[in-house]
Parts: C-alpha cells; structure tokens; sequence
C-alpha cells in the first residue's frame, strides 16, 4: 500500500529525514514513536505532501512519486496523490465558522462537488459512527478537546482516504478525553482502515498496531511487532526512550 | 429672547434640511461608493501583496507606500487641478470617486492582508488535507475568517470615511460641509452653521456606529476564542 525509499528531507542546512526505507500494508496500522524533534510529524507530512521530500521515492495507492533537489511537483499531482490520504493534526484545526457537520460536508461539497443533500446524509452518518450525531449542530468552540478531535476524524474519513495519517491525536487531549478519541481509532483499525499513527499512548499501540517504528534523529532505528519492539528490544535506544515514556 | 438669537434659530432650522439633503445626495452615496471600491481594491492589492509574484508585490507595495505617505487632501488636488494639465479633466464628483478609492484601498489592503495573515498555518494546512486547492481553500476556508478579524478595523475606516469626504468640499463638490460653508458665508453666522454641521455629521456617524456595532456582533459569534 506504502511504500517508502531513501526518503530525505531537510529544512535549510537541516538535515531531518535521512533516508526512511518502510513498507506498510493495506489495511494494517503503523505506529511511528520516537524522541521529541526526530522526524516523525515531517515523516508524516512528507506522506500527503504537506512537506515536499527533497529526495527518494513514495508510492502509495495509485500513485508514484519520485522526488530530487530540482524538481518540483505540478499543483495536480499533489493534489491526486494527496487525495489519497486523510490527515488527522495534533491541534484539530477545525473550521471554526463551520458547525461539526458543515465540517465534515466540507470536503464532499468543494472537493468531491457532491450535492448538499448527499454530503449531509454521509456526513451524519460518519458523526454517528465517531458518536457526535448529536453535536452535528454545534461550532467547534462548543466541543471539548476530544470531540473536536473526533469531528478532525470525521472531517478526514468522510473523503474516503486510503490511508489514514494520525499526528499525536491525543497529546493536547485531557487524559479523560483521550479514550474516546483512542476508542475510534481503533475501531478503525478492527475495520481495515490503512493506518499510520503517530503516538506515545503505548496502550494504543500495544492494542492496535500491527507495526512500531522507532525514528530517531531522522533515522529509523527499529520497526517490529509491538511485542518485538516493548518487549524484547535489542536496541539501547529504543530501550531509553520506552523507560523515559513509562516514567512520564 | 433677543433678536439675534432668534435670527440665528431662524437660519439653522432653515439651513438644517438644505445641509441634510447635501449629506444625504453626495456625502452618503460618496462613502458608501467608494467603501466598496475600496474594499474591492483592497482586496485586489492585499492578494498581489500575498501572491509572492515579485512584480504583482512590487507593484502593490508601492502603490500603498503612495497613498498612504501622502496627504488625502494633496492626492485630490493632484486628480482635481493637476491632472487637466496633462489633459485628463475629471468631474468633480468621479475625482473624488477616485481620489478617496485609491486612497481607502491603500489603507484596507493593509488591513485585509493583516487578517489573512493572521489566520493560522493549520487552516491552510486543514483545507490542503482535505483535497482542496489554494484557491478552494482561500474562499471557504481563509477569507471568511478574515473577514470577521477586519470588520471591526474597516468599520472604523469606514467612519473615518464618512468624516473625511467633507475634503470634497475643496474639489468644489456640493457635499455636506460646502454646503454648510455656502450658508455660514451667507449669513455671516459661521460658529452656529459649523455646529449644525458637525451635528450633522455626528448623527451620521452616530447612525453608523451603531450599524458596525450590530454587524460585528453578527460575525463574531463563533470567531475561535
Ligand atoms: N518547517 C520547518 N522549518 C524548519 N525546521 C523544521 C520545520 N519543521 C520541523 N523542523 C525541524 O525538524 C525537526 C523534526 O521535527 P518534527 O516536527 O518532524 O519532529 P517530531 O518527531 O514530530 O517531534 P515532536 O515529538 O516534538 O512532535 C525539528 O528539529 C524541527 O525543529
Ligand atoms: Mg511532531
């Protein structure tokens, strides 16, 4: 489904991706972990293009994309490419102006030009499914931290994504909001929805993920089974940063 | 009472309507004319300011650097008087259309552009994710928030605007305040005519303050707090 290869990324003289090689499956879900400022928010901006990689290759889907130092990539195939992908952003950035099912229909009315009536009809049914039928009228600044980030889930899913990109979904959360969000998640998960999460909600991990990568300074140090990695790391690494977590 | 002071009643209940219907004929369509083509080349400018297109930034720069470093009376002496010289003679009245437009979308470029700028990265960020375009999410997303940052600020400049068309009156423009200036030299009662003009122009402005106060509340109801 993802299949990423000597992918480098730098901001200026700063060198942040240096050179991921990963392959994530159809229906599966990756979890990326690793130290504050290693690479992993710029990994999964790199996957719809909300960063451009300065070099290496990302097919995903239908598409193939190969990226060096000169190029540069026409509005169109950004935007085919990206469409493949739904993004999930650790602050919500809900449209504040928009009630949480004019959010979610969004997309559907602008991008997809389906009419009004279809729009709302799927979009109650996503809400549904996160639990926020019932909110469908409120403005965002009329939700808790969590259920915004469940109306950003349903904002992201009503696109019909192949992949669903997850940044930190929890960490501005109140820890008593977190399970909810947590909760939809990995129902889709269970359902087959292609994943990738970045998180340090071990439990999460431990529960849905078919893979852990360990990123640190843009390199990636260790990928395995959640058993593989928590359990039985060979890595000094990896071992550091899980008992730094555990303390937290 | 003495007879002065009913000569000066006298004159100011008569001159009242006659400055009204001034203000009303030329000083209210003046501004609400060219608050919308200010507004509209406000928006214009703040875009090629935002466009990153080094000539469209060059150019809007400079234009607001002109207007806005330069007197709005000397502008409107420039268009009125100056311009016959090289053979462009306007009206009095579509020179101050002009005069006073090119003005305010100097000032509401600066204030448009403040706004759009001050919507977050993670808007843009959001609108991308979601598939749209630049320009997608510019309307749906961008522009709608902005508009609600820079009502209060283009209410004020629109108040200001109302005040500032008396300039007209020195490009010989039968507004409000020439019209209260062609009755006090009239009547050599120029203390009690400038007063009923500024009354005049209190109500007007009293009229629309109240106007902005109700539209801001309109907007502003799920601004993100
Ligand atoms: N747009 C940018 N311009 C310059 N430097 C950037 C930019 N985005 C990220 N960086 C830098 O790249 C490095 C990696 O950032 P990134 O956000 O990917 O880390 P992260 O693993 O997500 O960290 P965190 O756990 O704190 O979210 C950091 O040093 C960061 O300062
Ligand atoms: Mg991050």
């Amino acid at each position: 489904m993802i299949n990423i290869s000597h992918l480098h990324k730098q901001f200026g003289d700063l060198e942040v991706l240096k050179g991921i090689d990963l392959n994530m499956e159809k229906g599966k879900t990756t979890v990326i972990i690793g130290p504050s400022g290693s690479g992993k928010t710029t990994l999964l901006r790199c996957l719809n293009l909300l960063e451009i990689p300065n070099q290496g290759e990302i097919s995903l889907g239908n598409y193939e994309l190969s990226f060096s130092p000169g190029k540069k990539l026409r509005p169109q195939e950004i935007s085919a490419f990206r469409k493949q992908t739904g993004m999930v952003f650790q602050g919500y950035h809900l449209f504040p102006h928009k009630t949480a099912l004019e959010n979610v229909m969004e997309g559907q009315i602008v991008v997809q030009k389906k009419s009004k009536q279809e729009a709302r009809e799927k979009a109650l049914d996503i809400l549904d499914k996160v639990g926020l039928k019932n909110r469908a009228d409120n403005y965002p600044h009329q939700l808790s931290g969590g259920q915004q980030q469940r109306v950003g889930i349903a904002r992201a899913l009503a696109m019909d994504p192949e992949v669903m990109l997850f940044d930190e979904p929890t960490s501005a959360l109140d820890p008593e909001l977190v399970g909810d969000v947590l909760k939809v998640m990995k129902d889709l998960s269970e359902e087959g929805m292609t994943m990738v999460v970045v998180t340090h909600e071990m439990r999460f991990a431990r529960d849905a993920a078919d893979q852990v990568i360990f990123i640190d300074d843009g390199v990636i140090v260790e990928k395995g089974t959640p058993e593989e990695v928590f359990e039985h790391t060979s890595h000094n690494r990896t071992r550091q940063f899980l008992n730094k977590i555990e303390e937290a | 009472m003495d007879d002065r002071a009913q000569r000066v009643i006298d004159i100011l209940i008569h001159s009242f309507w006659p400055i009204l219907k001034a203000g009303l004929e030329f000083t209210i369509p003046l501004t609400l004319i060219t608050f919308v083509l200010g507004l509209i080349l406000g928006l214009l400018t703040a875009f090629a300011r935002l466009s990153g297109i080094k000539p469209l930034v060059g150019i809007a720069k400079f234009y607001v650097w002109i207007f806005r470093g330069t007197p709005l009376l000397v502008q409107l002496f420039i268009i009125f008087y100056g311009l016959p010289s090289v053979g462009l003679t306007l009206k009095p009245l579509p020179s101050a259309i002009i005069g006073f437009t090119l003005n305010m979308g100097a000032y509401n470029s600066e204030i448009l552009r403040a706004a759009i700028s001050s919507i977050g990265k993670g808007q843009w960020e959001a609108a991308f994710s979601i598939g749209m375009t630049k320009a997608q999410a510019m309307k749906r997303i961008i522009l709608p928030q902005a508009t609600r940052v820079s009502i209060p600020p283009l209410g004020n400049s629109f108040i200001s605007l109302v005040k500032d068309t008396s300039l007209a009156a020195t490009i010989t423009v039968s507004e409000l305040f020439q019209k209260g200036q062609q009755i006090a030299s009239a009547t050599y009662e120029p203390l009690w005519l400038y007063i009923e003009v500024a009354v005049i122009y209190l109500i007007f402005s009293t009229i629309l303050t109240y106007a902005q106060s109700k539209v801001e509340y309109r907007f502003e109801r799920h601004v993100e707090k």
